[in-house]
């Protein structure tokens, strides 16, 4: 029993962090109806900006010294890397996606498989293909509960990821900028027409999306003790499998989805066989697809002729 | 002279000849065409095979096979416009199952026909057929639940599913498991390819691609294309020509498939992952989605251009990615759009004419 | 319309650049594909071809077996070069692919003109371009690859590494014989081949000699999660774990054992050895053990020497790869010196006689299979460090 609920615990961890990156795809998908493949490269590089800026503010000296990195400057990397993050976000949807906004929904898919291609690829060569550590911005403090082991980290990414989903919730609902964001989902042509700046909120869009795929990615990097160039890859496609499983265009649904995931690769991986962990998201997808196509939470539009 | 009284007509007008009869299609001739293509591409592969250094020639013959993998997806993605992005699945199919039946045809072909030429083309060709056949039916169950779906999610099962071949084969102890699938003989996989099969295989296969794309289904599909709807207002029946497509394209995969196995020592899953689809992409891409001839064209042209970027060898795939967006930033319809070679000539040949007439006279 | 002709024209003009490019050159006599050799013993260099991944998820072992080889043949030519010829190496990126690494392998016959080939790392990848040598008859050198498929492949091919049925017997007699385990889990790499020949050597030299694996797991390449398979092995009752995967894992996996409680200690083979192994798994390796080529403090001056000189040109330390390519280097110069020859074949019939060389990564002897008798080395991890414990001779 108590395996199978260590199984289920990091299921649910990996799930969070699953659920953060599908929140950036279900966003960008719910208004520019784009599957942007390079949300995958950008959790990755908000790993990586979370590696350097903590090696600057000195994470291995205080390491070695024993005492902990400060809370303080934890959260300084977090915003830092959030806030990179987000640039590149937006000039990415500047320099490629924005040309082909109107060109036949093909166009942008291929670009954006493009841009997937070319971050990963630069990614190898500027921070090198070889995995690195970690670094502690956070020190790990196990401890055991009715034979289940936690860490201090598995919290932290619960918490995280909690507290990011409830901000965004309170974004989308509760601002002009959220609410520019549902009307540009629900008609973008009524949404022009009633004065709302689309390219801002689309700028917005993606600078939160990637935002939060950095936080996902520095809570990865911590829990994963690894990380390397090509980390974002399946990853990111995991992710995407939950945004359409909850519901493509939905919220909460990106987070029930990445629950499921992250529960159903642990479970498969640790009770079928680890060689079919990455199998079992694209069966999942493959049948949804066919028989809920618009995910758990989401609602069937019909196509008008 | 109307010498006859009132009341009487002209005489009616005599009866013209019936037309002739259209004519049969001449089976001897074409038979005939057939065997002197046939010749003369076995001339032609003397002929290369002279005058290229072995390096140029394995890269005319992964060209080639970039050919058909692109003239085959192009059928799918440009002509019918569903986008699937999972077709090294196919390849890998087509590949392994070639490869599996080869090394076990191999013995029986060398009892009947003793162990030369023969006995090999026979062996080969029939284990190609088989995997196209294998890779055409597995077309067939991943696109029949699949193609209900629209745009970027039938692109993400279509994805989806050449992950999960891939991975089953990565499983798969009877074929290698991911060490790969090497034949019976530690020298691997007989080599069979060369460049005369290549060039055949492409012929076969632009022929037949060519007569689908510009028959009355080829009309069907680009109007499938076009849009879905109104073709199924107009009693197309969309769900058969969609999946048929599908699995033609996916045999057309197979084959290459078969090709690629027999030029290597060994196939491993590793050999067909999402990047390999990618490649596909590139090819029909930058040739022009929907135009046969650019796919062609953007088969050759990825297999050479990788091989020009070898010098650039760090940079090669971050400038191979830069070159898809650019691309799409800058001319997303390719070099050929969705024209084809002849017409290009014909309208060059034309203007050429024109120029010269209006140059050369007064006005008309 | 314009754009469009211009950059037809510009395909065409490449086109037709391949096709001069790919002609044959006047000077070479004979028809293509036969055995004839590209250069002959005249030239003033000695061309070496090395085709590894540089690029894609395996190019840390590509890169690392390069910089080794550059070291070696930067060292023999500020000496005077081998046989007064300067050494000119000419490395091709394989990306990983089995077909890259066949067109890689006959671009450097054909276009470079190399007279002996270094290459592969991943054994799939050797098989692929070993096919190539062996049929242009020119010597392949196989640095890292230990499937014995390899060396089969014909008798032009050869290796400086020992193989995964001698390195899994060697640790598995280790676990009998000294830590007196009876009762060993296994977590191996499925999607590299080196892992699982280890594997399955270890596994059979095992359960031979009495022991009993009662659970195995596997994992891929690139992964990061092993969550779920600590758990399941920790919920069986085993003494030890043997891992045979590559360094980039297994840090990752000795951490994940200690934060889940799984207090055996690991085994594994000479993938472990990198500087990198130790930054990622730190003290969660502790009373850990590997098989290698040689132990960091037993090492020979040679070795050290080696290591110190790595580390001034590159900046880095040199994992195992980088020692045996090292080697492999060596060996070959030594080859041309020994026999004055430095043609492909001469070259391939020196290499059959190479005896006792000295290497960075231990004592090399070609023996009649074209494969290493090495010694190997078992380390014991204390301290954050490796220390040498035995050795196990063939």
């Amino acid at each position: 029993m108590s395996e199978f609920l260590q199984q289920v615990v990091n299921g649910l961890s990996l799930g969070s962090i699953y659920a953060l990156i599908a929140l950036g795809y279900t966003m960008v998908y719910g208004i520019l109806k784009l599957i942007n493949f390079a949300h995958g490269e950008v959790f990755m590089v908000g790993a990586y900006a979370g590696y350097y800026s903590a090696g600057w503010l000195g994470v291995n000296g205080y390491e070695a010294s024993g005492a902990g990195f400060p809370l303080l400057l934890a959260l300084v990397v977090l915003c830092f890397a959030m806030g990179s993050v987000a640039l590149l976000g937006v000039t990415i949807e500047a320099l490629a996606y924005r040309p082909v906004r109107s060109a036949p929904r093909l166009t942008p898919l291929i670009t954006a498989i493009g841009v997937s291609l070319f971050l990963q690829n630069a990614a190898m060569l500027v921070f090198s293909p070889n995995p690195r550590r970690y670094p502690a911005i956070l020190s790990e403090v196990r401890f055991e509960v009715g034979g289940v082991i936690l860490t201090n980290i598995k919290l932290a990414i619960f918490g995280v990821a909690m507290v990011l989903m409830l901000g965004l919730y309170l974004l989308v609902h509760r601002t002009w900028t959220g609410r520019a964001m549902r009307a540009l989902s629900m008609n973008a042509d009524a949404a022009r027409l009633m004065g709302i700046d689309v390219n801002a909120t689309i700028r917005a869009t993606f600078a939160i999306g990637s935002a939060l795929a950095a936080a996902g990615g520095i809570l990865f990097g911590l829990d994963q003790i690894t990380i390397n160039p090509l980390m974002g890859v399946l990853t990111g496609l995991k992710a995407f499998v939950a945004a359409v499983l909850g519901g493509i265009g939905n919220i909460p649904g990106a987070l029930i989805g990445g629950l499921l995931i992250g529960l159903a690769e642990q479970l498969t991986a640790g009770y079928l066989s680890p060689d079919y962990r990455d199998a079992i998201t694209f069966v999942i997808l493959i049948l949804m697809l066919l028989v809920k196509p618009e995910g758990l939470l989401g609602i069937v539009r019909q196509e008008k002729v | 002279m109307s010498d006859a009284g009132p009341g009487l007509a002209a005489p009616p007008p005599p009866i013209p000849p019936l037309p002739d009869p259209p004519a049969r299609p001449r089976w001897g001739l074409r038979a005939l065409v057939a065997l002197g293509m046939i010749g003369g591409l076995a001339l032609l592969r003397l002929g290369l095979e002279a005058v290229l250094i072995e390096y140029a020639q394995r890269i005319m013959m992964l060209a080639g096979i970039n050919v058909i993998l692109a003239v085959s997806l192009n059928l799918i993605n440009g002509t019918t416009g569903q986008f699937s992005i999972g077709h090294a699945g196919f390849m890998a199919i087509g590949a392994y199952a070639a490869a599996f039946l080869g090394t076990h045809l191999a013995p029986a072909a060398a009892a009947l026909f003793g162990s030369g030429m023969l006995a090999d083309a026979v062996t080969f060709n029939l284990a190609l057929v088989f995997g196209a056949l294998l890779a055409g039916l597995s077309g067939l169950c991943v696109g029949l639940p699949s193609l209900r779906l629209r745009g970027d999610y039938l692109a993400i099962v279509t994805l989806g599913f050449g992950e999960i071949i891939r991975i089953s084969f990565n499983n798969a102890q009877f074929l290698g498991a991911a060490t790969g699938y090497f034949g019976d003989s530690p020298a691997g996989l007989p080599a069979y390819t060369n460049l005369f099969w290549v060039l055949l295989w492409v012929v076969i296969v632009i022929i037949v691609t060519w007569n689908i794309t510009f028959s009355q289904t080829g009309r069907s599909l680009a109007a499938i294309r076009e849009d879905e709807i109104a073709a199924e207002a107009m009693a197309t029946p969309t769900t058969r020509l969609k999946v048929l497509a599908f699995s033609f394209s996916a045999a057309g995969a197979g084959i290459a498939g078969g090709l690629f196995a027999h030029m290597q020592a060994g196939i491993r899953p590793e050999d067909f992952k999402f990047d390999k689809s990618i490649d596909m992409i590139v090819m029909i891409i930058v040739g022009g989605l929907g135009s046969v001839s650019g796919a062609a064209f953007g088969g050759v042209f990825v297999a050479v251009s990788l091989e020009l970027m070898r010098d650039l060898h760090e940079y090669r795939l971050v400038l191979y990615a830069l070159l898809l967006i650019v691309i799409m930033l800058v001319r997303p319809e390719g070099i050929l759009g969705t024209r084809e070679l002849p017409s290009i000539v014909r309208g060059l040949w034309q203007r050429a004419g024109a120029r010269g007439a209006s140059s050369g006279g007064a006005e008309r | 319309m314009t754009s469009g002709l211009s950059r037809r024209f510009l395909l065409l003009a490449a086109l037709a650049g391949i096709a001069g490019f790919g002609c044959k050159d006047s000077k070479s006599s004979g028809s293509s594909g036969s055995a004839s050799t590209p250069n002959g013993p005249a030239s003033s260099e000695i061309v070496v071809g090395h085709y590894g991944s540089l690029t894609g998820n395996t190019a840390h072992f590509g890169q690392d077996t390069d910089k080794a080889i550059r070291l070696a043949i930067d060292e023999v030519n500020a000496a005077g070069g081998v046989l007064g010829k300067k050494v000119r190496l000419v490395t091709l990126d394989d990306r990983g692919d089995s077909a890259e690494a066949a067109n890689a392998v006959t671009r450097l016959i054909d276009v470079e003109k190399a007279v002996t080939i270094i290459g592969e790392v991943a054994s799939s990848l050797s098989l692929a371009g070993g096919r190539v040598a062996q049929r242009r008859q020119v010597p392949m050198i196989s640095p890292s690859s230990t499937n014995p498929k390899v060396t089969q492949v014909g008798d032009y091919i050869f290796r400086v590494c020992f193989l995964d049925p001698f390195q899994g017997k060697v640790m598995a007699d280790f676990a009998q014989d000294t830590l007196k385990f009876k009762r060993v889990a296994i977590l191996r790499d499925v999607k590299n081949d080196y892992s699982i020949g280890l594997a399955d050597a270890f596994k059979a030299a095992f359960t031979a000699r009495g022991g009993t694996i009662p659970v195995e797991q596997s994992y891929s390449a690139g992964d990061t999660d092993f969550s779920a398979q600590i758990t399941a092995i920790k919920s069986a009752d085993v003494q030890g774990l043997y891992v045979p995967g590559y360094y980039s894992e297994v840090g990752t996996i000795a951490r994940t054992a200690q934060r889940l409680g799984l207090k055996v200690p690991l085994m594994g083979g000479d993938g472990w050895d990198a500087p990198d192994l130790f930054k990622i798994g730190g003290d969660a390796l502790n009373g850990s053990f590997y098989s290698n080529h040689f132990a960091p403090d037993a090492a020979t001056a040679k070795s050290q020497k080696f290591v110190s000189d790595f580390k001034a040109k590159y900046g880095q330390e040199p994992t195992g790869l980088g020692a045996l390519g090292y080697d492999a280097a060596g060996v070959l110069f030594e080859a041309i010196r020994a026999s004055g020859k430095t043609d492909p074949a001469g070259i391939r019939e020196a290499l059959t006689h190479v005896k006792n060389f000295e290497g960075v990564s231990g004592t090399i002897t070609i023996n009649a299979n074209r494969d290493a008798d090495k010694s190997a080395v078992i380390v014991a991890i204390e301290g954050g460090k490796g220390k040498y414990r035995a050795t196990v001779a063939p």
